[in-house]
């Protein structure tokens, strides 16, 4: 059912979301949060694998941030802020997983309609957006590319032999996107 | 129509392509020759992703390079690595991404689109991550992201260069059965037999213009 709800609806739901999240900011507006965005995978029927894929990329993060907030500042507020941002994330990822990277933009487009008279035009932006989405993959996979280059030739990972190689890949992809959307007539 | 007239463009000192004059008329044109040699730049020229230092470049009557725009909805251009190309999340809207600027609404781009994955045998592959595709299907995907814009001509710069036996068989099955001119970069000997004309480029220059196995022998003569 969320797949077939109109993107711009699923933004906007979110939206309102995680302000409430935001200025509710207790315990109990976050065992809500979670309890709804539960019921959203459930509803999707996305299954809690693709829901524990949206986080799990954040689990040292939220670990340290929850150390510090309950170090610096208790449990209570440690709890709102980690699981606020745990929360926050899954909600993210089901608008994600359950909506078409075009739906999105064209609703990002149409949001962005009444600043044309800025000169803003929301179809570049809409197309950057896009591009930013695909960037993530691709760049990741670069990197996988120079760490197994390390391993191949016995090397340990530093910054300077594992980043510097990185950003001269990535910058050498962005130009070669730039010459694939000209040819493909998108240079204007 | 493609004319190429006294064309030079230089990196730095360096005469990439140096005075080449070429009138590229023939269905299906292949060109070979050593890397450095001039090849992928002129085969660039030829939808003005690369614009000439002196000469000009006219494609059906339009300018490369006052022109330009007309001119690369006019030729499509096949990357060597799909990698490059390829620049969307899922494949359906990579392929439609070539549409962006047609006034075309949904049904019609998504028929279109439809109609592009089914020529290259991608059919059922629109809403497929496009960067988990196999190399293969990623040169098909390149492949239709080109063929879905309907352009009068296509270049491709190497497109088998990256793929197996098999892939290679599919993707020149796909070009030779094309209603469109087709001017292919190519060091894969064994394919330019389905070809009408072969260039072959040294240093610069046009060094011999022939049928396939005129230009083969001399492509051999000349790298010893």
């Amino acid at each position: 059912m969320l797949h077939r709800l109109p993107a711009g609806a699923k933004l906007l739901t979110l939206a309102v979301l995680l302000s409430a999240l935001i200025i509710a900011a207790s315990p109990t507006a976050v065992v809500i949060g979670a309890a709804v965005t539960g019921a959203g995978y459930a509803v999707a029927r996305v299954g809690w694998r693709v829901m524990l894929a949206q986080v799990w990329p954040l689990r040292w993060f939220a670990g340290v941030l929850m150390a510090l907030q309950w170090w610096l500042s208790g449990l209570e507020q440690a709890v709102v802020t980690v699981g606020g941002l745990v929360v926050a994330v899954a909600l993210a990822g089901l608008v994600t997983v359950t909506t078409r990277v075009t739906a999105m933009t064209a609703a990002f487009a149409t949001g962005l309609r009444p600043l044309t008279v800025f000169g803003v035009d929301p179809q570049r932006v809409a197309l950057m957006m896009a591009l930013g989405i695909r960037a993530v993959p691709v760049v990741g996979g670069l990197a996988a590319e120079v760490r197994e280059a390390h391993r191949a030739r016995g090397l340990r990972l530093d910054p300077r032999t594992y980043g510097v190689p990185l950003v001269v890949r990535t910058l050498r992809q962005a130009d070669a996107v730039g010459e694939a959307l000209a040819a493909r007539g998108l240079d204007d | 129509m493609i004319e190429v007239e006294g064309v030079t463009h230089r990196l730095g000192d360096r005469a990439v392509l140096d005075d080449v004059s070429v009138v590229l008329g023939e269905r299906r044109i292949a060109i070979v020759g050593a890397n450095g040699s001039g090849k992928s730049t002129f085969a660039r020229l030829l939808n003005g992703l690369v614009e000439p230092d002196a000469g000009r470049v006219v494609v059906d009557g339009r300018d490369t390079v006052s022109d330009g725009a007309a001119v690369r909805r006019h030729v499509g251009f096949v990357f060597t690595n799909p990698d490059a190309q390829i620049v969307m999340p899922t494949v359906a809207e990579d392929v439609g991404l070539s549409l962006r600027r047609s006034r075309m609404d949904k049904d019609q781009i998504r028929q279109r689109v439809a109609e592009a994955l089914a020529a290259v045998g991608l059919t059922g592959f629109d809403d497929r991550p496009s960067h988990l595709l196999s190399g293969g299907e990623k040169q098909l995907l390149a492949l239709a992201g080109v063929l879905v814009a309907r352009p009068d001509v296509l270049v491709c710069d190497e497109p088998t260069t990256l793929l197996d036996l098999r892939n290679t068989q599919r993707v020149m099955a796909i070009l030779s059965g094309l209603d469109q001119q087709v001017v292919m970069i190519t060091h894969d000997l064994d394919v330019l037999a389905l070809f009408d004309r072969v260039l072959v480029f040294e240093a610069g220059r046009i060094v011999a213009d022939a049928g396939p196995a005129e230009a083969v022998a001399a492509y051999r003569a000349l790298v010893g």
